[in-house]
């Protein structure tokens, strides 16, 4: 049993947690939910075992380190963050069909992780560029922005669905949603947690360049996707603050606002730059 | 005295168009969007690069907008300007109104209570039993509130976080201020490299994107260069050891590796890259065809040897990484003369993975490369920006910026009381500048909480 096991079968208990979710809302058992909530439980459990296992792991191959630098360290810990976050949301405002929504972006994630076959799960050593402090809290700070804003894109999809409701056939379906305001107004809290972890992640990569090579910024193009995704979130809070937009401009915004956020997780990895260590 | 008017009016209308948020959310997206293209094309590649991928024409328009350069063009520069003067101009022309909330005295929530309130219930004790136990509740809540009688009832006004309206004006300040150290670095910055062998020591640098020197003042000597590799064979670190000297005499002496520069005078050297020296010295040996005697020979770079029983001499010419030997490519290689008596002089290569290649020439001697002490040089990168200190100051502002902006917000609450036929009626109106929904639930949990409230035991705990 090891670390790499332990996170492939979390996958599949993220997806069982997504399963319930959608079950719960679709056929409106909502006894379901409760169990689901449990099943997430369980996937954080596995999911902060399989990170730590694999820490262990590193020192056990006298390597010796947090595991959050490539692809596969980076997607565990992305679902291991939207995890956590959609249940202190739950814990919070009682809406378990968001459960619906943000679970099976952990369990894609995860799946990514464990499934695809150009993301490795070695074990590799640090290059000299990645040897640290300011990796961890790069890192860390990084995905639970990019984990907020991916939470902040399920309610605006939900948003945009509820918005549909005209009382016909799915409105049963549609009425177990959460009311518009509360939908806008908690995406609005995710976008704002996001913001500011995001901001934190930027800036906290700024002083280890610095320290790295000399530069605190050098327009390379995962910086320069970062600074895009966070002009596209300040845009979203000007417009809501300053100017009024609610509802579904900001739901649609919010999901442009994702979509910018995984291409400078994902795509950026097709670009030559300073980066790379992210990709494989 | 009459053409004033027209000019203020300018100066109003430039000043209106800068206090627009319009203009904020317009610069924000342009920067997003013109941002995109800098990662789609390649910058600061070579002009025939360029020309080869996109075609003559497109190469002359991209090259008219700096599109190859285009974080650092006249146009890119010009938006984070606007944005800067957006900012600032935002800033200024708010801050009276914020600051008026922020220092002003007074408590004001008269237009409250013309709203819903958000919660409401009845107790059955009289307004004048709860009047302590509500006051003292609430100020554990809110350290502003004051108690109103008002007849028969009361009213309890409260307030908290009036100082958190500054965190707005404190994220745009850092901005601000990191776009200022920004403005510092290039200005009195530098960023350069420099190549030091070992042992060696310079005491001049090259500017980066130009040909331009730099003297340092001082000298910096590497004594050493080392990089160590995984079984994996990937890098594991590269090391350099430092030594500033001043006048001849050493005053610092670091080991350098990436993640932690040796810092001088202002000046930063960083780690970044390193590359092999040709060797100085090479150990050469002959072997006899005839006898397999063999004799060994060090010699330094560009010298002659003699070869052993008079058959001639050899002079080493250069060293090359890698060698190509008749379309081949057979690796590191010295190259060298060979003359023999009564034989034109040839050129001939000795490659260092085949130390049996020299038997092809069939010669009497079988020359090869024993071993060669092969140096390093280290690549590092010098900086120096004074700006550094000032955008990390903007930095810690911006953080702490955002999360006052928000997670913490201005929150007014008023408590009404009033009598009842032998109870009280108790609503509780408030707002928040954000987070309305989170302060809601707030309100009603503190509605529960007074509700809960008994007179009778506050008494009792207070005797």
């Amino acid at each position: 049993m090891n670390s790499s096991w332990i996170l492939s079968v979390t996958t599949f208990i993220y997806g069982l947690a997504a399963l319930l979710y959608l079950a719960a809302w679709v056929f409106h058992r909502e006894g379901l939910n409760r169990p689901a909530t449990w099943v997430v439980g369980l996937g954080v459990a596995g999911n902060t075992a399989g990170f730590a296992l694999r820490w262990v792991e590193s020192y056990r191959m006298g390597i010796g380190r947090i595991p959050l630098s490539n692809l596969y360290e980076s997607l565990v810990f992305f679902s291991l963050m939207i995890a956590v976050i959609y249940l202190v949301v739950e814990h919070k405002y009682r809406q378990p069909t968001i459960g619906a929504f943000a679970l099976p972006l952990a369990t894609l994630s995860l799946a990514y992780a464990s499934l695809a076959p150009n993301v490795s799960d070695r074990i590799q050593p640090l290059l000299p560029a990645l040897k640290s402090n300011w990796l961890t809290v790069h890192v860390i700070t990084c995905f639970i922005g990019y984990a907020a804003f991916a939470i902040a894109f399920g309610l605006g999809a939900m948003y945009l669905l509820k918005r549909d409701d005209n009382g016909t056939g799915t409105a049963a379906l549609l009425s177990a949603i959460p009311p518009r305001r509360v939908l806008d107004e908690l995406g609005h809290q995710m976008v704002l947690f996001g913001f500011l972890f995001l901001s934190a992640g930027i800036l906290s990569g700024a002083v280890w360049a610095n320290s790295a090579w000399g530069r605190y910024w050098g327009w390379d193009p995962k910086e320069t996707w970062s600074l895009i995704t966070w002009f596209v979130y300040a845009t979203l809070l000007h417009a809501r603050l300053m100017r009024g937009w609610r509802g579904k401009r900001i739901a649609v915004f919010s999901m442009v606002g994702f979509a910018a956020v995984m291409v400078t997780y994902f795509g950026v990895n097709y670009l030559p730059g300073l980066h790379s260590y992210g990709a494989g | 005295m009459n053409n004033n008017a027209p000019r203020k009016n300018r100066l109003d209308a430039l000043w209106g168009f800068f206090t627009s948020v319009r203009l904020t959310v317009v610069v924000l997206l342009l920067l997003a969007a013109t941002s995109v293209v800098g990662t789609l094309i390649p910058q600061n590649a070579s002009p025939q690069a360029y020309i080869q991928a996109y075609g003559e024409f497109a190469y002359r328009l991209l090259h008219v907008f700096n599109i190859f350069d285009m974080y650092y063009s006249w146009w890119f520069r010009s938006l984070i300007a606007i944005l800067a003067v957006n900012i600032t101009v935002c800033t200024i022309h708010r801050w009276p109104s914020i600051w008026r909330i922020v220092a002003s005295g007074k408590l004001r929530t008269a237009s409250l209570e013309k709203r819903r309130p958000l919660t409401e219930f009845s107790d059955r004790h009289d307004p004048r039993e709860l009047r302590e136990g509500y006051r003292a509740c609430i100020r554990r809540k809110f350290p502003r509130a004051r108690l109103l009688q008002e007849g028969k009832g009361f009213r309890v006004v409260a307030e908290r976080g009036r100082w958190t309206r500054l965190g707005v004006p404190a994220v745009h300040l850092s901005i601000v201020v990191i776009l200022a150290g920004a403005l510092i670095g290039s200005f009195f910055g530098f960023d350069g490299f420099v190549n030091i062998p070992e042992g060696g020591s310079v005491s001049q640098i090259r500017l980066r994107n130009s040909d331009a020197t730099l003297p340092l003042g001082f000298e910096v000597r590497c004594d050493d260069f080392d990089v160590s590799f995984y079984k994996s064979g990937s890098p594991k670190e590269f090391r350099s050891s430092l030594v500033i000297l001043e006048n001849g005499r050493k005053v610092l002496e670091k080991d350098i590796i990436v993640n932690d520069p040796l810092r001088y005078r202002g000046i930063n050297f960083f780690q970044s890259s390193y590359g092999p020296m040709p060797p100085k010295k090479i150990t050469l040996t002959f072997t006899s065809r005839d006898s397999g005697r063999t004799v060994r020979h060090q010699v330094a770079m560009g010298r002659s040897v003699a070869l052993p029983e008079g058959g001639g001499r050899f002079t080493v010419g250069e060293y090359r990484r890698d060698y190509r030997f008749r379309g081949v490519q057979v690796g590191a290689a010295v190259l060298g003369v060979l003359e023999r008596p009564g034989q034109a002089p040839a050129e001939i290569a000795l490659p260092l993975r085949f130390p049996t290649f020299d038997r092809m020439r069939k010669g009497d001697w079988i020359l090869s490369v024993a071993g060669l002490e092969e140096a390093y040089y280290t690549g590092l990168q010098v900086t120096r920006d004074p700006g550094v200190p000032v955008v990390y100051a903007g930095f810690v502002l911006l953080i702490l910026g955002c999360w006052v902006a928000f997670f913490m917000s201005h929150q007014k609450i008023v408590v009404d009381v009033r009598p009842s036929a032998h109870s009280s009626r108790v609503k509780i109106f408030g707002t928040a500048n954000r987070n309305r929904l989170g302060f809601e639930n707030k309100v009603r949990k503190l509605g529960a909480e007074l509700s809960r409230l008994s007179p009778e035991t506050q008494q009792g705990e207070s005797k």
